[in-house]
């Protein structure tokens, strides 16, 4: 492993655990949470603006559409009670997708529209208690000013109107930048409302590690070769196998065999590799149930 | 093949346990199946599906979470085999946010927001109610006041567009006419439509604004409510005043009735965040805010009432004594609402 790349991964880790919060349920059993970041929030948002803009213009397209079809649209405009209908349709459905689209599926049981479902976020009540409708509202009622209001606001340039322009700007911009000011990233609309937003990715159980063929027999390792590595490393091997690339596994073999003086054929390697998986877990874990625990290898 | 898409996939136990040589992943198999079925159940939860969980399931429910939970807190002390413990944790936290998620859908809440709640919220913040009222009376007493002292100040409140040549000095015929009625029917639906929606904008403003300590909150009442007084003034210099305060009322009680509300939620919010009281700034916030929440909820039905009243009735009724009945009426119904609906019963939901 180059060094860039493992800076790279300990200042992911490095983020990720700034962002981890602890819940415990009522099993007293301590959940681990992660708070969106700003950056996946803001692509929800986008997604969701996305999904509303363009079907809103597919609804518009399909009225025109159908009204193509009347042959007095034009001559008398009010006097047609469809077209009246339609209009009526038109107010209430930007209307109803300004308000009623966050509402609505917040409100479902993912609590997440369908950008932030996209992305792997849900909403969740701060206090680790339910997430009730009166908190959504409230928090999708203070969206306008953090969203809608700053776009329309820019949309008409408003920013060039002198000095109350520029008073606006500023006012609406710390809306705007309201979640970049505290550690959980809550928005003005969170903090009234008394929620968060949280990670809530969905993981498939993955096939088990020691199913694979006993090799205890023809790879023997002694408990000096075991001691040279901890957890952290053991995780890595386990990501290593389960990716189950070729070039990864001969360098991963190399370096372990070079730290504890082996040699080692070529096409061995997931041979090896898996071996020494199922020894160092055994190793570890049996020192886990006796209340030792080895972070990684420096420890 | 396309049949094998759309059947339920079923659960299968695990081949060999036994084969398995480290204690840990024994463990796993072990409880693999349970995990699995909890999964399955979830998962028809965050769909909306639970008509597809069968009885036993549903039943099995809060038992399967236990164990999971249960084997989620041994893996943790035993097993090193990080792709178990990333999928029990994923697995726990769903359960979790499903079985002690909102009991309550939005229909049963609805019911329960109409038999009292909202009274209840309303009746909470009676004095934010009282501030916003007296602003919303200061400011149409300056609206009167400035183009009283001064016709110009009409012209800088009301934009053109929105005068209509409603102005100072115009025709009283002109003005009788505007307050009058339409032949028919005809187009009031669009009105009411834009109407509703343009108004609840303005209410919403006003509750959104409120979380600036609820300054831009009355500062927002003010400025509509003077608008509203220069209105009046020009009618009553016309001679029309009585007949104004008629039009007005029409939808008026209910429309600044539902300003008044948003204005008061929003103040609330803001007076909460200025003054906490003895809770740390975010409770007292969460509180406010949810209270504020069922307030502004219950402004966007008194919206589309007000929208309606406005589209149909008041282009329909062109009667003053009747016009004020209707905006009476509507008052009455409002005040003894709020004042009377007791709150629900508070469930152990």
């Amino acid at each position: 492993m180059s060094g860039t790349s493992t800076n790279a991964y300990a200042a992911m880790q490095a983020e990720r655990s700034k962002r981890a919060r602890m819940l415990v349920t009522p099993e007293g059993l301590s959940l681990p949470l992660t708070v969106g970041s700003r950056g996946a929030r803001a692509g929800a948002l986008l997604l969701d603006l996305v999904i509303l803009v363009s079907s809103f213009i597919a609804l518009i397209l399909g009225f025109f559409f159908v009204g193509l079809g009347m042959p007095d649209i034009t001559s008398t405009p009010n006097a047609s009670p469809v077209v009246q209908g339609i209009l009526v349709l038109v107010i209430l459905t930007f209307f109803l997708s300004r308000y009623g689209y966050f509402l609505w599926f917040e409100l479902g049981p993912r609590a997440a529209t369908p950008g932030k479902r996209i992305v792997g976020l849900r909403v969740a009540a701060r206090d680790g208690g339910r997430l009730t409708a009166e908190m959504v509202i409230a928090r999708n009622l203070v969206r306008d000013i953090e969203v809608f209001v700053p776009a329309f606001f820019l949309l008409s340039g408003g920013q060039d109107a002198g000095v109350f322009g520029i008073a606006a700007f500023v006012w609406l911009a710390i809306f705007v930048l309201f979640p970049f000011f505290n550690k959980d990233a809550l928005r003005a609309g969170d903090i009234v409302a008394g929620t968060w937003v949280v990670e809530a990715k969905r993981a498939k159980l993955k096939e088990a590690m020691s199913v694979a063929p006993d090799r205890k027999e023809q790879y023997r390792f002694g408990e000096a070769e075991l001691s040279v590595y901890g957890e952290h490393e053991l995780q890595v091997l386990e990501s290593v196998l389960r990716q189950d690339r070729k070039d990864a596994l001969r360098e991963v073999a190399e370096a372990i065999t070079g730290k504890i003086g082996w040699q080692l054929g070529r096409g061995d390697e997931r041979e090896f590799l898996e071996a020494f998986y199922a020894a160092l877990r055994g190793h570890l874990e049996g020192n886990m149930r006796f209340g030792k625990r080895k972070r990684d290898k420096f420890s | 093949m396309v049949l094998a898409l759309f059947r339920k996939s079923t659960i299968e136990p695990p081949a060999d346990i036994e084969a398995a040589s480290l204690r840990s992943d024994r463990f796993r198999l072990e409880r693999e199946v349970d995990w699995q079925r909890l999964d399955s159940i979830v998962t028809a939860l965050e769909k909306n599906r639970p008509r597809r969980i069968s009885d036993e399931d549903l039943l099995e429910l809060p038992v399967l979470y236990r164990k999971t939970a249960s084997s989620l807190a041994v893996a943790r002390e035993t097993s090193l085999d990080s792709a178990t413990l990333d999928y029990l944790e994923a697995l726990v936290r769903r359960a979790w946010f499903q079985i002690y998620g909102p009991r309550m859908g939005l229909f049963g809440w609805l019911r329960r927001f109409l038999g009292g709640g909202w009274s209840a919220s309303v009746r909470a913040i009676w004095l934010d109610i009282c501030i916003a009222l007296a602003v919303m009376v200061a400011g149409t007493l300056v609206g009167w006041l400035l183009v009283d002292s001064d016709e110009r100040w009409y012209y800088s409140l009301v934009s053109g567009g929105m005068a209509g040549g409603r102005t100072p000095g115009a025709d009283p015929e002109m003005l009788r006419e505007s307050l009058g009625t339409a032949e028919s029917a005809d187009g009031l639906g669009i009105f009411a439509a834009y109407l509703f929606s343009n108004n609840t904008g303005v209410c919403i403003m006003a509750f959104a604004l409120g979380f600036a300590f609820g300054v831009p909150t009355l500062l927002l009442l003010v400025y509509n409510l003077s608008l509203l007084g220069a209105m009046y003034w020009v009618f009553a210099e016309a001679g029309l005043g009585v007949d104004f305060a008629a039009w007005l009322s029409v939808h008026g009680t209910t429309e600044l009735g539902a300003i008044l509300l948003s204005g008061a939620a929003g103040l609330h919010v803001g007076r909460t965040m200025a003054f906490p009281g003895d809770r740390s700034i975010l409770a007292a916030m969460r509180t406010a805010g949810v209270r504020a929440a069922q307030v502004m909820a219950g402004c966007s039905i008194m919206l589309i009432v007000a929208g309606l009243l406005e589209g149909y009735v008041r282009q329909l009724v062109g009667d003053t004594p009747a016009r004020f009945a209707i905006g009476g009426t509507m008052l009455l119904i409002w005040v003894l609402y709020f004042a009377l609906v007791p709150a629900p019963r508070e469930r152990d939901t």
